[in-house]
């Protein structure tokens, strides 16, 4: 029998962490009980995005939309929704507080977005073949096998204008074009899922809602470059990517869709996981061949590029996810549907993660050519708890710090450079005026300099001396020659060291030390951190005047620093405190200040 | 399933299209909405609801998409359904058993012609011509 409605429940990582797995189980129990359990499809599907509001529970064809629901839940939905036909209001998504919004069309966050990498999740069961296939999946491969030569897919690829998502926005037919004209007997094809930057998790979220897209598109290039052999380089904490990539292999070897003589068509191409060990520098591609060969993850100079002498030496296409999930897209729907969307230089669109302090965070897929404001603003929902927003950090630890009048900036690769950050993966960090600039700062090369793989001494050293740098103005000891000494060794930085890693550390420092020259001149000569976050130079302090004398902040005081009767005003001894933020914490009277 | 040829996965492609095209909602602006109030229930609403499926099926049309709400109000001419078609006026029917909902996909969504032995509300009864309008 047909079903009548359809069950939508989020399986992405996000949505698994607060029970979505709970609630799939009870709301097929719940069906049960009701007696409409062969009426009504219960899809477990990929990442909605909107992870800020999860889990999330979709149903269809009414178009209702879930959020923040629990595994008891489950029973009232199916009760009312599915036997009644009336809407649980309460659960539908609410964000003025008076409204509620039944529809996902009238929801702020999806209403910019344009989905192309993600255009299956959250929308079809990962673990299912078939719902891939039903959404014009493998028809790429098929032209790719049966209908066009290779030239012609190249050409396609060429006229689509597609650039490498991981980063560097490399043209993707390009690194097809060169393993294609090399003759060799051996070469491969490269998946890149070893995703690292902080907050980022596109790549995740599109293996874990959308598996077989990937599958797909390395096996066109092999046909396409003459490889028969590919390989998906995951890191070992993304296990439920792991257990939905192996489930799409297992399904698409048993349909003949990898593996000897795919559809009959004579061609072989296989495909074979390889876990990483969560190593940053294995994100870079003459890494992570190293890493796939057993040695350990260390870049290699290029020229010889990977396209041409790559995995043990052979002609390797190596992409990264985001990339690859566009291929069979733009073989099914032509490179002139595709190469209407986005930018003169830049085509398509690009998938974000959108964090930090900012209302909605998600997963955020636009055309490229949209605003950061935009981004933030219309998608995000602004800045969280109605602060002002100081900053948006893009590219992760190898990208910049943008403030506000960059805000109108139009992403795409060409724009974010010249503004002084990169495009990158696809983290987007949201600051507000809380955090403090140089604190962030530190927290990124922190992240750059225990990453570092230390093979060459510009970015061994260099980063090591940058650190140092700014620990000493956290402290308090900074000197206005720092400043300097901090851009010199940044650019050497930039022109010396041997894979982008080294070359982009510094660029969180450059970028800051232009946009927030202030703030760094606020911690170097008056030793004062405006934000409040460099706990070494600020200090807490009682007003006498709205101190009530209720105790609360000295029974906090780990270190009984507060001292002061009842009902009298208290006192923070300076020696004794830690600047731990206890007390300001607990404080209901706003009677502490920071200075 | 043992290994596919190219046939073999293009007809398997055509057969679960249709399964996952009822899922998008995308592009259906003609709407078949159930009154599944305890009083349509009662009357008999689901029975409609799987006839409605049913017929769609059989019809191959695939651009439709039947939702559910609560009591329309029209509690002593249950079960009661509205369809909604652009360029038609929006209608309640009544008294919607297996076979009318059959007769409504058949006239109204597909020969576009209402069922007026059926109108009870919406647009109103009593301007509702016999022979539909024709």
């Amino acid at each position: 029998m047909a079903f009548r409605n359809y069950i939508l429940v989020c399986g992405g990582t996000a949505c698994e962490s607060v029970k979505s797995q709970q609630i799939y189980q009870n709301l097929i129990a719940a069906c049960k009980e009701h007696d409409v359990a062969d009426e009504v499809q219960i899809v477990m599907t990929g990442c909605f995005g909107f992870c800020e509001q999860g889990p999330i529970v979709k149903i269809l064809p009414e178009d209702a939309f879930y959020v923040k629901v629990k595994p008891e839940d489950a029973d009232e939905i199916i009760r009312e929704h599915i036997v009644k036909g009336r809407q649980v209001e309460r659960l539908l998504y609410d964000k003025s507080g008076s409204t509620r919004h039944a529809r996902v069309e009238d929801i702020q966050f999806y209403q910019k977005q344009f989905r192309i990498v993600l255009r299956n999740c959250g929308f079809i069961n990962p673990e299912s073949i078939d719902e891939y296939i039903a959404r014009e999946g493998y028809q790429a491969l098929e032209r790719a096998l049966f209908e066009m030569t290779s030239d012609e897919i190249i050409e396609e690829l060429k006229s689509s204008g597609l650039r490498g998502r991981g980063g560097a926005g490399f043209p993707t037919w390009m690194k097809w074009n060169f393993t294609r004209q090399v003759k060799n007997d051996i070469k491969y094809v490269v998946c890149n899922a070893d995703e690292g930057d902080p907050g980022a998790y596109m790549d995740r979220s599109t293996l874990e809602g959308d598996p077989h897209s990937v599958l797909e598109a390395m096996t066109i290039c092999g046909k396409t470059v003459g490889a028969n052999k590919g390989y998906i380089y995951i890191r070992a904490e993304y296990p439920l990517a792991i257990s939905r990539l192996e489930i799409a292999m297992a399904q698409a070897r048993e349909y003949g869709l990898l593996g000897n003589n795919i559809l009959g068509s004579g061609f072989d191409f296989d495909i074979e996981i390889r876990l990483g060990a969560g190593a940053f520098v294995c994100g870079e591609e003459t890494a992570l061949l190293q890493s796939i060969e057993g040695k350990r993850g260390m870049p290699q100079p290029r020229p010889p590029f990977p396209a041409v002498k790559g995995l043990w030496g052979q002609p390797t296409v190596i992409s990264n996810v985001e990339t690859w999930a566009n291929v069979p897209v733009i073989i099914t729907r032509g490179a002139s549907w595709f190469n209407k969307i986005g930018t003169a230089d830049s085509k398509g669109t690009k998938v974000f993660a959108l964090t930090g302090k900012i209302r909605n965070s998600g997963l955020v897929e636009v055309p490229m050519g949209t605003t950061l404001r935009e981004i933030i603003f219309d998608i995000g929902g602004g800045i969280a708890n109605d602060k002002k927003f100081k900053a948006v950090q893009t590219g992760g630890p190898s990208g910049g710090v943008l403030t506000e009048e960059y805000l109108d900036t139009p992403i795409d690769f060409g724009s974010l450079v010249k503004a002084g950050s990169m495009m990158g993966s696809g983290g987007m960090i949201v600051m507000d005026e809380d955090d403090c600039i140089v604190d962030v700062v530190k927290f990124y090369l922190d992240f750059s300099v225990d990453e570092s793989c230390g093979k060459c001494a510009p970015c061994r050293i260099g980063g090591k001396s940058l650190a140092r740098i700014l620990e000493k103005i956290t402290k308090g000891n900074g000197t206005v020659e720092d400043i300097d000494t901090m851009r010199t060794i940044g650019e050497a930085m930039k022109k010396g060291s041997l894979c982008a890693l080294g070359q982009t550390t510094p660029n969180p420092i450059l970028s800051s030390l232009d946009h927030f020259h202030d703030e760094y001149l606020a911690h170097i000569v008056d030793k004062k951190c405006p934000a409040g976050k460099c706990k070494d130079l600020i200090s807490y302090w009682i007003l006498e005047d709205k101190c009530t004398g209720c105790t609360a902040c000295a029974r906090k005081c780990p270190v009984n620093a507060i001292s002061g009767a009842r009902k009298e005003v208290h006192v923070i001894d300076q020696n004794a405190c830690i600047q731990c933020g206890a007390c300001y914490e607990t404080c209901r009277f706003d009677a502490i200040e920071i200075r | 399933m043992a290994k596919m040829t190219l046939e073999e996965l293009r007809s398997l492609r055509e057969r679960v299209q249709g399964d996952i095209q009822k899922r998008d909602i995308e592009g259906k602006d003609r709407r078949i909405i159930i009154g599944m109030g305890t009083c349509g229930i009662a009357a008999g609403a689901k029975d409609t609801l799987d006839a409605f499926l049913a017929a769609l099926d059989e019809h191959k049309l695939t651009n439709i998409s039947v939702t559910q709400t609560g009591c329309m109000g029209l509690c002593y001419v249950e079960p009661t359904i509205e369809v909604i078609v652009p360029g038609m006026p929006n209608v309640i029917y009544g008294k919607v058993d297996k076979k009318t909902a059959k007769k409504i996909v058949e006239e109204h969504l597909m020969a576009g012609r209402l069922v007026t032995d059926h109108i009870f509300d919406r647009p109103a009864a009593d301007i509702i011509k016999k022979d539909g309008g024709k």
